[in-house]
């Protein structure tokens, strides 16, 4: 089964924790743990850092979504579970199952990419930024795992339409104030109603007491500006009809400020309507974000090197806190069980077997068919481990150009809310352009990446395809492989007005996972659908306090606040 | 609110404090001494860096400095390299000072001092002006040096209207931004450079960036104080113009013989009961240079002295809008029955200029005839100095076109009309009118109100020969402002009392007036009142009158008589808010004090006395003010020899 060389055995083999795949909940974890003094393993079927949240190559690209793809019936797993050499223990084999499907890989320009494939560092996880004021970048903080990355602003933030015109987002006082898109009374209310949020904010802050000088300074005129209860929990989308703002300016705050995902005006359709509470929220996010580091221009960052780093971040950080690290090991773990039930740790593929107290899965990670089970009682407590018939997806596509969206502007951001691309539109498209500054490809090249939620695949497929040919020129694909097309690409005379010319392009689909729990064993969650990582790093700290709840996640050795600026870079 | 203030030391232990401070006595007391006795060598220069890197303010230690580079600047006068060190090393100096504190008027000076020795770079030099920006964009030291520096290296003005753009662009409050851009627009239109020849396409450019500003954020002021300078801009006109005089042309005049006595109280409009008769010059903007050489004044007798200009104005001795004299009809002349023909000639000579600069460039000519008339003694000695009644029997409703319609006609005869000034204007209105439509939208808010107001009145100024409109819907804004906003209560009710004020007319419309009632009507200023010259006989009473100097244009009515300006509020409030209706309150002139402290034992009526003091008032009323006291009144008997009613009470 085995022909890579022979791993020398794992010593010692008794763990506090095990954590198998390497995507950021599992680093994080790993970090946590090793942190607070326990012994960890952390172990990747992979040669790279990441997992799911992985920067990779093109050839990487290729090879991980290709395997990752395949049908679960070509596993080279066995059906039947292994003899455990053990009597007393019970055994549940492991499969590696995909979460991604529906790849279509498409190069307009193979001899070209092919010099440099190995240059690009793309996200399997984009497109994806940080909040500078956002609770990943908290945490890095606190567990110093910031030392390890460095950042890049992401210049420009733009609404786009069906037509490809970008308009810029008017997200703070100086965008309000030198955008030309919206009308002086435009300008006047979303400040306003910016304003207004702030107040409530500002209150809410001084009531509670966290800022006391603010308390002092403006009690009386605070309170008067606080939301209503009531207001909080209706619907963003209401209360900013309340608030008499114009379509255009509500779409702004909806969808490019608050990062709604599905139709907020429709919700019948839409299962996710965001209250005003949680939107004010997001608002204060965006806000907050905007000026915290001096050298980001605007409210969002990325890493440079690509997402891969921030796992990989955490990793390094676990590993200087003692966590052993054993990557491109064959992993078809079978979890062994005593007798009572309990579990007791995993056999890898090389057959040895490694001890834990506790254990942490990939979400790839499914139990075989149940007839392989000795135990059907044992089998059902795992249920959370089967390949669950999972509804929501996310369309994810990937773009390589040579020439940037907008002239001069290298990393960028492009939102198309709902309706925005056509009618029947029910989910944001939100696209992130990252050029060679943040040296995840070569300098004059840019990647594009771009997502939107979906229930159905071609449905999603069908709108990711629109935000692109609103945005790029597709070459000739009849030409696509020829020698005529390298020199098309090159001079692109058939471009539409200036738009970047298409070179290389990846459509998938990823399943959309939560975390799974049982005793002692976890399964992590996959990438979301979202932006930023805050419901990631939400999701992993709730799954860290149920893992150790009696522990603190990095707790304050110094607090290390005056590192902050130095992080991003731009 | 700028919220950039010096920041208040740190709570640090006691102790250390001490220590410091006994550090930095010694340090200082070590270098006074090397100052004194003239000490220039290495350690002791150094000693006083580092004194200013501890201490920025201390003049005494910048200005050895600058003697310490003297005396070794004359001894390497020969080798630029060491000229070069010593400078960098100031420049290193002032650098480190005010990283301690870059508000340091010692450390921006002592740069100044450095460069004008033609030392540093440009580029170096805004590097640093950066980098104290970045600090804070709107600390005026660093947009000081900056003009500074920018003149120095004759920076084009546009590259500097570009850079307050940018910072503008970054953040819209930034008043020294603003600033720096009207003052760089000036210059630039003053040169009409290219791009800036149109004054009318400049601010119409200028309009919508600050509209933008304004719309975005309604609460920020530096927005606000560019419009307001925006919009000064546009209803200045560029040429000074003559816009009317008393006497009008073409009018008779009739003066008393020497014979008759005056202080007849005839209501005879031409009939001017002095031998000291006032010629009075309205200008359509402040101008300068009114003198006996720009403006001419021949008569059918002799003029025995040149005639002195004054300017009408309180707040500039150098400038105003409306100029005076007085032609005092000379004693040989006084039996002669004939008329004589007065001319005068303003602007045929060079040297009038409005303070932009412009030169007043339409000659004009106003003609008059004098008459001396042997007017028959109306009354004994008694009557003449009766007290005057102000009571609604002793005035006719005037209306336009009905009573004594000849007289207001002939106000209309100084018409001097141009194409320069009839198309400028018709601009100015567009823009004011755009403007207006515009600021409907931002109604309801504080910012709204107040430049909707602004616009309707300096409407309202571009045709002073038309009659105020809007004034309801001007006065109803101001009263729902002072609502709105009670912390600038006084200010708009400043305002709306002016507004209150315009609508009696434009003042250069009423310059033959020479008794004026303006009792109950809520007024707070009679500035441009001054302009006058004929009053004789004034009532204020039941206003809003706060202080003597909220009176002060009264100190330019030589003519007055007879004033009331009882049941005001006189007194009771001790700052006068209408001072900040000036252009500025520091050139708010106080005139030669010739304070007698012999005849006043107290200093508390000062104010009365700078107002009141020359007055030859005959008739006062002040009863019912905060100032009202018994003390008060023989302080007025002293000031006011020639009174004979005080309170309607006769003086003895």
């Amino acid at each position: 089964m085995s022909e890579l060389p022979q791993y020398p055995p794992i010593d010692p083999t008794t763990f506090d924790l095990i954590v198998i795949g390497t995507g950021l909940p599992e680093s994080v974890i790993a970090a946590a743990a090793s942190t607070s003094g326990k012994t960890v393993l952390h172990l990747d079927p992979h040669p790279f850092y990441g997992s799911h949240f992985a920067s990779l190559s093109i050839p990487e690209f290729n090879s991980f979504l290709n395997s990752n793809s395949a049908p679960p019936a070509s596993q080279s797993c066995p059906e039947t579970a292994c003899p455990s050499d053990d009597p007393n223990l019970s055994i549940i084999n492991l499969n590696c199952r995909s979460l991604y499907s529906d790849l279509e890989i498409s190069s307009f320009s193979p001899t070209l990419l092919e010099e440099c494939s190995r240059k690009f560092l793309l996200d399997l996880a984009g497109p994806r930024v940080l909040f500078c004021a956002d609770k990943a970048i908290d945490l890095m903080l606190k567990s110093e795992a910031s030392q390890y990355v460095e950042f890049k602003s992401i210049d420009a933030s733009f609404i786009g339409d069906g037509d490809g015109a970008l308009l810029a987002v008017p997200d703070s006082r100086a965008a309000i104030f030198k955008d030309k898109s919206l009308s002086l009374i435009q300008k006047n209310q979303l400040m306003r109603f910016l304003k207004l949020v702030e107040g409530h904010l500002r209150a809410t802050a001084a009531s509670v007491g966290t800022d006391v000088n603010q308390s002092e300074k403006g009690e009386e005129r605070e309170t008067a500006s606080r939301i209503s209860v009531e207001d909080l929990e209706s619907p963003f989308v209401d209360f900013l009809t309340k608030m008499k703002l114009p379509a255009k300016i509500k779409s702004i705050v909806l969808y490019a400020i608050a990062m709604a995902d599905r139709d907020q005006e429709n919700k019948e359709i839409s299962k996710q309507v965001l209250k005003t509470k949680d939107g004010v929220d997001r608002l204060a996010l965006y806000q907050s974000s905007i000026g915290r580091f001096a050298n980001a221009s605007g409210p969002f960052i990325y890493p440079i090197y690509g997402q891969g780093e921030l796992p990989q971040a955490f990793c390094r950080r676990a590993a200087v806190k003692g966590c052993i690290y054993v990557s491109s090991v064959e992993i078809n773990p079978n979890l062994e069980f005593q007798s009572s039930g309990n579990y007791k740790g995993v056999k890898l593929a090389s057959g040895q077997e490694l001890f834990s107290n506790k254990l942490l899965l990939d979400p790839a990670f499914t139990k075989s068919s149940p007839t392989s089970s000795p135990d059907d009682s044992l089998c059902a407590r795992f249920d959370f481990l089967t390949a669950q018939n999972v509804k929501s997806k996310v369309v994810k596509g990937i773009c390589i150009t040579k020439s940037s969206l907008k002239p001069d502007v290298p990393n960028l951001l492009v939102l198309y809310p709902p309706q925005s691309l056509y009618p029947e539109q029910s989910t944001t498209v939100r696209v992130l352009q990252i050029g060679g500054n943040s040296a995840i490809c070569p300098m004059g090249m840019f990647v594009i990446y771009l997502s939107a939620s979906c229930e159905d695949v071609a449905e999603g497929k069908k709108l990711l395809n629109r935000a692109m040919s609103a945005l790029l020129s597709f070459p000739d694909c009849s030409e696509s492989s020829s020698i005529a097309s390298e020199e098309n690409v090159s001079h692109p005379v058939g471009a539409e007005e200036g738009k970047p010319t298409l070179l290389w392009s990846a459509l998938y689909a990823q399943e959309l996972q939560t975390t799974g729990q049982s005793d002692c064993i976890t399964s992590s969650p996959t990438p979301d659908g979202d932006l930023d990582y805050n419901s990631v790093f939400h999701a992993t700290l709730e799954l860290f306090q149920t893992m150790y709840p009696d522990t603190d996640l990095f707790p304050a050795t110094n607090p290390s606040d005056e590192h902050s600026g130095e992080n991003a870079e731009s | 609110m700028h919220g950039r203030p010096r920041k208040p030391l740190k709570p640090v232990d006691e102790a250390a404090v001490a220590a410091k401070a006994e550090k930095l006595r010694a340090l200082q007391s070590e270098f006074l001494s090397n100052h004194q006795n003239k000490i220039y060598s290495k350690e002791a220069v150094e000693l006083s860096a580092k004194l200013l890197e501890i201490n920025p303010e201390l003049y005494t230690a910048w200005n050895y400095r600058k003697l310490a580079v003297q005396q070794n600047l004359a001894q390497c006068e020969s080798d630029p390299e060491s000229v070069n060190s010593i400078l960098d090393e100031e420049l290193k100096v002032v650098e480190n000072a005010l990283r301690q504190n870059f508000k340091s008027y010692g450390a921006w000076h002592h740069r100044k001092w450095v460069l004008e020795k033609g030392h540093s770079s440009m580029d170096k030099e805004l590097g640093l002006l950066d980098k104290f920006q970045a600090m804070d964009a709107r600390n005026f030291h660093a947009w000081n040096y900056r003009r500074f520096v920018a003149a120095l290296m004759k920076r084009s003005d546009e590259d500097e209207l570009e850079h307050t753009q940018n910072m503008i662009d970054k953040n819209l409050s930034n008043y020294s931004a603003w600033h720096n851009r009207s003052v760089l627009l000036s210059n630039l239109m003053k040169k009409a450079a290219p791009g800036f020849t149109s004054k009318d396409e400049v601010l119409t450019r200028e309009y919508e960036l600050v509209r933008e500003a304004l719309f975005t954020d309604e609460d920020d002021q530096s927005g606000w104080f560019y419009h307001l300078w925006l919009l000064d801009q546009t209803v200045r006109s560029e040429f000074p113009l003559l816009v009317s005089s008393w006497p009008v042309e073409g009018s008779d005049i009739s003066l008393p013989a020497a014979d008759y006595l005056d202080g007849c109280a005839s209501m005879n409009v031409f009939h001017y009961s002095s031998r000291n008769f006032p010629l009075v010059l309205y200008f359509n903007q402040s101008v300068r240079g009114v003198n006996s050489s720009t403006v001419s004044v021949s008569c059918g007798f002799n003029l025995n002295i040149d005639l002195i200009w004054k300017p009408l104005s309180s707040t500039d001795s150098q400038s105003a809008k409306v100029w005076a004299t007085h032609l005092a009809i000379p004693d040989a002349e006084l039996h002669s029955s004939e008329a004589y023909q007065v001319e005068v000639k303003v602007g045929f000579s060079q040297g009038i200029v409005s303070t932009t600069g412009v030169a007043y460039s339409h000659p004009s000519q106003i003609s008059f005839q004098l008459h001396l008339q042997k007017t028959p003694l109306e009354s004994g000695q008694d009557s003449r100095f009766g007290r005057i009644q102000w009571k609604d029997d002793c005035f006719a409703v005037y209306e336009p076109g009905s009573a004594e319609p000849d007289l207001v006609n002939l106000l209309d005869n100084l018409t001097i009309k141009n194409e320069v000034e009839s198309t400028a204007s018709t601009w100015q209105a567009r823009i004011i009118d755009d403007e207006t439509n515009i600021f409907r939208d931002l109604l309801d808010c504080k910012i709204g109100k107040l430049t909707v107001a602004r616009l309707l009145t300096a409407y309202n100024s571009l045709r002073p020969l038309d009659k105020p409109v809007h004034c309801k819907e001007v006065l109803e804004l101001y009263s729902e402002l002072m609502k709105l906003d009670p912390s600038h209560y006084q200010y708009y009710k400043d305002n709306h009392s002016l507004v209150l004020l315009q609508q009696l007319g434009s003042f250069e419309k009423l310059l033959w007036v020479q008794m004026l009632d303006l009792s109950n009507n809520e007024l707070q200023s009679i500035e441009g009142l001054e302009a006058l010259q004929l009053l004789s006989q004034l009532c204020l009473s039941n206003n809003k009158f706060r202080s003597f100097t909220a009176l002060e244009s009264l100190r330019y009515l030589k003519s007055l008589k007879v004033l009331d300006i009882s049941q005001n509020e006189i007194g009771s409030h001790s700052i006068d808010t209408t001072r900040y209706l000036f252009r500025s309150p520091l050139s708010h002139s106080v005139g030669s004090c010739d304070w007698n402290i012999n005849y006043l034992s107290s200093e508390t009526y000062w104010e009365a006395f700078f107002v009141l003091k020359d007055m030859g008032l005959t008739q006062l009323d002040v009863a019912g003010n905060a100032i009202t006291s018994k003390s008060f009144n023989v302080f007025l008997e002293k000031l006011l020899p020639t009174l004979k009613w005080l309170d309607g009470v006769e003086v003895n």
